[in-house]
Order: C-alpha cells, then structure tokens, then sequence
C-alpha cells in the first residue's frame, strides 16, 4: 500500500474513532451544560449501549431497527434511574463529590457489566452486509460510513435541539442559573433528569454502531470517557459542532501517531495535544471566552 | 467632627491622569485626585461611574491603562494586590468575599498574614518563634474584633454570620494588615439604619487611630455626615471635588445624579 | 496543633506501636504498609484538594517519579538509596514546578485537563522507556532499605520504617494547617481576589502547596520501590491518581484525617474484595455508591456527625 493510501487509511480510522469521541463528548457537554457536572460514567453508556444491543439481537434475535431503538431507550432508562438514584440525591454536594460520584457509578456499572456479561468482548454484525470498499488505496469497511452519518445526524438533531426547541434551551438556562431557571417555569429537576436521558441515550447510540467495528467489553468505559472528555473541552464544552471537530482531532491524532509514530503513545496524544491548545486558548478551540468565564467548573 | 491635623505636607495617595480603558469603554478617564492623610475621603457618583475599578486599580487587581498613582509618594500603578498590601493599603468588598470555609476569628488571623513571616518549612516543623508568632497573631486578630464588636462571634464560622455582621467582619480583617490607608467598597450597602450608624462611627474610630480612610459609598446621609472631602465622578471622570457643603451644591453633581438642571428660586 | 490533634496523634502513634506484637501475619502487616504508604501521599493530597482547593488528577505520577528514581538509580547506577532518595524528591519538584507554573491561571477543569495530561504523559515515559525502566514489563531487583548494616526487608521493621515517616509527614502538615501557611491555603480557597488583598502572593502559594503534595507522592515511591523491589508502569496509571483522589473526598475532603481514613479504607476493600472473585467489582462499586450517599462530605464528617447526634441521644 502506498503511503497516501495508508494515510488515508489512518484517516479513516481516525475520523471513526474519533465519531464515536464525539458522541461521548457531545452526552459530557449536554450534562456538563445543565448541571455543570462532568459525568465520568459516560464511557459506560457507550458499552451498555453495546451489549445490550449484542443481547437483543444475537441473542434474542431481534431485527436490528428493533433492537436499535429498544437498546437506546434500556439506557437512556439506565440515565435517568442513575440521575434519580445517585445524582439528585447528592444535589446539594461538593461539584468534585459529585464527579467522584460519578466515577463511583462508572464502577458499579461496570461490576455489573462484568457479572452479567463476564470479560468477554462481544461483536455484532455490521448493518449492511458487503465487502470492504476501496477508495484512494484505502480499506474502508461499510460500517465506516453507518458511524459517520449516525454522527452527522446526531450532531444536527442535537443542535436544532439545543438551539432551537424551548426544552434545549431551557435545559442550556439551568446551569447557569437554576433559580434564576426555576423562576421564569422552567422545571429544573426535569430538565436534569432530561439531560441524563438524553446523554444516556447519546452514548448508546455511540456504542450499537461501533460495535460491528471494534468489538465491546465491559471495559471500554473509562479511556472512552477520557478521550471524550478531551473532544468536550477542546471543543469548548458546548453542544455545537465543537465538540464533534474536538472529538475527529482526537481520534485523527491518535490514528496518526499509532500508525506513523508508535502505537505506545497513542493514547496519551490526545491530552498533549489537549494541554498545548489549553496553553494558547483557555477556552478550548471553538469555544468563547466569555461563556468559558461563566462557567464554573 | 474632630479633625486631627497631621503634619505631613504630601498626600497619601495621589493620582495622576489615571486612566482605565476597558475595549472601546473608558471607565476612568484622566483622573487627577488625592487623599490628604488623616483625611475620612468619599467617592461618589451615579452606577457605572468607575468607582470600584478605581478601588481595583489602586489595589493592583486591574492595572491602569493610563497615567500614575502614588502612595506615600512613591509609584504604584502596575504592582501586584499582595505588594499592595505590604505596602499599607487594604480593602473591603463591594460583596463581601469573606473565607467562608473559615470561622470568624480566622477571617481576621488572614489579614495579619503580611505582617507576619514564618514560612512553610518553619511552620511544618514548628521552629521556635513560631509559637509566639501564632500567639501575637491571635492577639491582635482578637483585638481587631473588639474595635468592630465582633468578638462574640469569634468561632462561628464566617458564612453564617448576618450580612450587616459580614461586612464589619471585613472591616476587622483589613484593619488587622495594619494599613495606613484603608478603602472601604460600599461599606454600607444593605444595612438599615442602625448599622449605618455604626459603621459610621466604625469608621470614625479607624481615622482616629491614624489610618486615612477613601471610601466609595452610596448612602448619601452617612456620606455628608463623616467625609472630610468628596470626590464626585460621571463617566469615568471627576465632576467636582470638595468639602459636602460645596459639593452638595454644585450644579455640575446634580446634573450627574437627575440627568436635568435644577434652578431654584 | 491543638490540643485534640495532639491526642489523636499520640493516641495513632501507640496503637501502630503495638500492633505489630498482636498482628504477626506477614500479609495483614503489608496491607498495614500499603495503607501507610499510600496515607502519606493522600496526606499530600489533602493539603492540595481540602485546604488550597486546588486539584490534581496525576498524583500517580509523582509516586511514580519517586519509585522509578529510587529503583533505577539503586539497580542500574548503583546510587546509595538516600542519594537516589533525594534524586527522587528534586525530580519531582522540578516537574511540580513545570506543571504548576503555567497552569496557575487555569480554574476548575482545566487544571484538572493539564494534571490528567501530566499524568498521562509521566506514564507513557515510564512505559516507553525500555532501557531505563524497562517498560511494561517492569523494574526488578530493588534493593532493601538498610541504614548502618540494619536491614529493613518487609515484615514488622518495614511496618516501623513506613509508620515512622508517615506519622513524621502528619505531624508536619498538622503544623502547617495550624499556622499562618495554612490559613493563608485556606484563604486561597476561600476567595482568591480576597486572599490577595490581604497579602498572599496567591501564585506562589499554589506553586508551593503543589510542590509540597508532589514530594509526599514522591517520598511514598521510594517507600514503595524499596519495599515491593519489583515496579511497573501500571501502579502508576490514571486508575491509580483516580483512586487517590477518591480517597480524599470519600474519607473526608476537608481533613488531614478524613485523607487517613480514606487511604486505610480505599486500600483494605479492594483487598477484602478479591474473595467475590466476579462479583468483586460490584460489590465495591456498591460499596462506594453507598458511602457517597450516606456520607458525601466524606467518612470522616459523618463519623463525626453521627458520634455528635448519639452523644445528643444519650
């Protein structure tokens, strides 16, 4: 293969790597914009969204446009019982208690994971079945173009969502002010639990499609959540299209440098190249200053 | 109202075509003032006038885009908050920034922070002349609570204190750096008259004890009550500057408060 | 320090005194050493987090830059162990330094981003450094300890070695949190603007409470090297700077001994985990669940809490 083709073979990679870094930024931010709480379970809704898609569908054998949408709809069930259960009651705690809360639940999570689906990854057939293409040299697998229109379609729904809807923007209201939100009849406490739906379900989405692709264990959660996190703030912690262009520079750079430079560094690239922009631009890449200012964490 | 005449000739603090430009907005514009020491000395003027970034220069939080203060007769304009303080100037807060993670006391105890020296390897292993270092600390913090009539309240811990009670808190704490001038943001703001009153003669008491006080106040009736001298600004500029009789009739200070000219007969 | 600090003191100092007479067990002594080890650099911690509010998501690091200074230059220089000690200590210093510097003006999570990515970074080098430290698959052949031909090799001399130090760093942060340096911390987290006016040169502190927190990591390291005689990377991963951080908030934030009782209990459940074999991550991700929700301030402010309201009961 030649070099322009292995590139763009690592390109490819990278920008579907980086789709689903997108995902779990975009579900950090959402959270992040109602509650200004970072949730480090976040990772873990990308694998519940996995597994329980693999469950459904291999094993109850359920068609796939059933089990997409019941899966979503399981975890999107799993965020909001976690809002209920762990969040809502610790609202008026620390903002880091509240992290570590979440780190606590990403824990859990995963205990229960490993009970019920043991160490194994677990695959799922992609959704059209069908040989690879091959564009420019490059080996791109069908999968490939499911997990960047998924993403496409996700990052315009979100923000019609967001900046159009009175829910969006009244969910956007709460963490800047929830008494100030409350006041003018907006019900904060739905509002989060929303958010942790919506998150929940975000990530699940995240998880069914790259599946077919990578495999899904129960351990995936966490680096997914960190290099999420990293697309989140690079992006400017909003929930534009920040998020997703942080999310394919992640997932580009950590591409790149595992296949041109060397594997071992891959995943510590994208905090390098997260703290250099920090250096130069506190408020992430896309993101403003004065918002970054207002923001509390 | 007792004036003692001290007998310095230069001002304490002098500003000299102060400047502060924030974007395209000129928040103080070409400043000339001074403060005489000894002297209780108000600023006034309408919201948005360029008070408080006034006090934020002074006290080194903002820098000045423009023009010199001198404190003591030496240059100031540009140094850091904390070399600020070293020097002998301190503040309170237009919303109170109390430590609310401390009690009452240890608000205080912080203030006498840059009159004390013991460093970090010194306390951690307690080297002599920590221990009385500690104790002096907690002496004159005590004291400083007395002058505000806040002992009672000593180990509570700061939040929790009513608001009239927070804002004398901060008086304490200022006043236990030992600062030859002490600049009060809005001392009175939300306090009924009865803590008016106080703060007034508070105040009162500080000047007698030789520290020259600059204050940005509201309140007109506790203005013209206890200023020796006032500074009245709009738009970042000074309008008038004088004794309160003179201010109170100057036509130019109406304006700035109605927006409209008032003849009377 | 106070006179209650000054009892507890004495009161921990007598009960580790006699404890090995009663535990002889080799195990239940290195969980003691273990817990020792990491009680020093959760003290660290604590001084950063509960007091100076400040944070940090790569302490792991710093515990690492300590064991892998103390086992390489011991193993592959032949350095005495106190000069590799100190080595250990400067490195870690001048990489405190490096962070903290120009971080100061980052609030909230972006510190934590530029610890998390220091960390991260302090990891990949120790992994990818196959020569020095011989990669993933780790460091062997640490020396023991030994001071004027008294061998400090595991068991009960070690459980003194490790006590003695940490009970040392407790006294000395005790000191400082009853001193105008910590009161000067806790201004800083108070309110920064204000802590300013009355003098704290804010920057410098930040700097200084960093560094001090990165030299009780790095202390702990060369603890743990010359204990374990074998490291590698993995000991000194994010897990490990997450668990540390749990380990202050969730034995009490805002406590130089809550960050004690986090470390002791964040290092036995683990370990009594092991029997639940596949339910044992469950069963600590319930655990920990359930303290946060009963206690969030921490284990230490609810003991304290709970003891309060019985004394009223009764």
């Amino acid at each position: 293969m030649s070099l322009f083709s292995e590139i763009l073979q690592f390109v490819f990679t990278g920008l579907t790597i980086g789709s689903i870094y997108s995902m779990v930024g975009l579900g950090f931010n959402i959270i992040y914009n109602a509650t200004t709480i970072i949730n480090l379970a976040q990772g873990e809704f990308v694998m519940f969204g996995g597994l329980i898609m693999v469950f459904l569908t291999v094993v109850l054998k359920f068609p796939l446009f059933v089990g997409f949408p019941l899966t979503v709809i399981v975890v999107m069930a799993i965020g909001a019982v976690f809002e209920r259960f762990a969040i809502h009651p610790l609202r008026n705690a620390s903002l880091l208690t509240l992290i570590i809360v979440t780190i606590a639940a990403s824990i859990l999570f995963r205990g229960i994971a490993m009970f019920i689906w043991g160490k194994d990854p677990y695959s799922l057939p992609p959704f059209t079945p069908g040989s690879p293409v091959m564009i420019g040299g490059a080996v791109i697998m069908l999968q490939t173009f499911w997990v960047l229109g998924t993403t496409l379609a996700i990052v315009v729904l979100t923000t019609l969502f967001f900046g159009k809807t009175i829910v969006g923007k009244a969910m956007s209201a709460c963490s800047f002010n929830p008494m100030a939100a409350s006041l003018m009849g907006i019900h904060v406490r739905k509002m989060i639990l929303i958010s942790f739906a919506l998150s929940a379900g975000l990530g699940a989405v995240a998880g069914i499609v790259i599946t077919p692709m990578s495999l899904m264990d129960y351990d995936r959660g966490p680096m997914l959540a960190v290099k999420g996190f990293c697309a989140a703030v690079l992006g400017g912690l909003g929930v534009g299209y920040g998020v997703v262009l942080g999310g394919f520079i992640v997932g580009l750079l950590e591409s790149l440098t595992a296949g041109l430079i060397h594997s071992g560094f891959k995943d510590a690239v994208a905090l390098v190249i997260l703290l250099f922009i920090l250096c130069f631009k506190p408020s992430g890449i896309f993101g403003s200053e004065e918002v970054s200012k207002i923001k509390k964490f | 109202m007792d004036e003692e005449k001290m007998v310095m000739p230069q001002p304490i603090l002098e500003t000299s075509r102060l400047r502060k430009i924030f974007g395209g907005l000129m928040a103080v514009v070409d400043l000339n003032f001074k403060v005489m020491p000894g002297q209780i000395k108000a600023i006034i003027g309408p919201n948005g006038a360029g008070k408080t970034t006034l006090f934020n220069i002074i006290t080194g939080i903002l820098p000045p885009t423009g023009g010199t203060i001198r404190f003591k007769g030496r240059e100031i304009s540009g140094e850091k908050p904390h070399r600020i303080a070293q020097k002998g100037i301190s503040r309170t807060f237009q919303t109170v920034e109390l430590f609310g993670n401390m009690t009452v006391l240890e608000n205080v105890m912080v203030g006498r922070h840059v009159r004390t020296k013991k460093g970090l390897i010194q306390s951690g292993l307690r080297l002599p002349g920590v221990k009385r270092e500690e104790r002096l600390v907690l002496e004159m913090a005590q004291e400083k609570l007395e002058v505000v009539g806040l002992m009672r309240r000593a180990n509570e811990s700061a939040s929790g204190i009513p608001l009239g009670e927070q804002k004398l808190l901060e008086i304490a704490r200022a006043l236990a750096t030992d600062p030859q001038l002490l600049l009060l943001d809005e001392p009175a703001a939300g306090l009924n008259e009865t803590e008016k009153l106080r703060i007034g003669e508070i105040i009162r008491k500080i000047r007698g004890s030789g520290i020259t006080v600059l204050l940005v106040e509201h309140h007109m009736d506790l203005v013209m009550n206890i200023s020796d001298e006032i500074v009245v600004l709009n738009y970042g500029e000074k309008v008038a500057e004088g004794t309160p009789e003179e201010v109170k009739g100057d036509e130019k200070v109406i304006d700035a408060y109605l927006g409209v000219e008032i003849r009377y007969a | 320090m106070g006179k209650e600090n000054r009892r507890a003191v004495f009161i921990l100092m007598i009960c580790l005194g006699i404890f090995p007479f009663f535990i002889r067990s080799d195990y239940y002594l290195s969980i003691m050493i273990f817990i020792g080890i990491n009680a020093i650099i959760v003290m660290g911690l604590s001084l950063l987090m509960g007091y100076a509010g400040q944070i940090s998501l790569g302490h792991a690091a710093f515990f690492g830059i300590g064991a892998y200074c103390s086992g390489v230059l011991t193993v592959k220089l032949g350095f005495s162990i106190f000069t590799a000690f100190f080595c250990g200590i400067f490195l870690s210093t001048i990489m405190a330094m490096a962070i903290a510097i120009p971080t100061l003006k980052l609030k909230g999570h972006y510190l934590a981003v530029a610890t998390l990515g220091f960390g991260e970074i302090i990891y990949v080098i120790f992994n990818e450094l196959l020569e020095i430290t011989g990669g993933p698959s780790g460091l062997s052949g640490i020396p023991s300890i030994h001071f004027f031909g008294y061998s400090f090799k595991g068991g009960w001399r070690y459980f003194y070695l490790v006590w003695t130090v940490a009970i040392l760093l407790l006294i000395f942060s005790l000191n400082i949190i009853h001193s105008r340096i910590g009161r000067a911390l806790r201004a800083v987290h108070g309110s920064e603007v204000a802590a300013q006016a009355m003098g704290v040169n804010v920057s410098q502190f930040k700097i200084q409470v960093f560094v001090l927190s990165a030299i009780y990591a790095s202390v702990a390291g060369t603890l743990y090297a010359h204990f374990v005689t074998f490291i590698s990377p993995s000991t000194f991963s994010l897990f490990v700077s997450i668990l540390l951080l749990m380990m202050v908030v969730i034995g009490g934030g805002g406590s130089i001994w809550g960050a004690l009782l986090g470390a002791g209990i964040l290092t036995v459940l683990p370990e009594s985990l092991r029997a639940f074999r596949d339910f044992d991550i469950l069963v600590y991700g319930i655990i920990l669940m359930t303290i946060l929700l009963f206690m969030p301030e921490g284990i230490f402010k609810g003991l304290t809490l709970s003891l309060i309201w019985m004394r009223k009961k009764w």
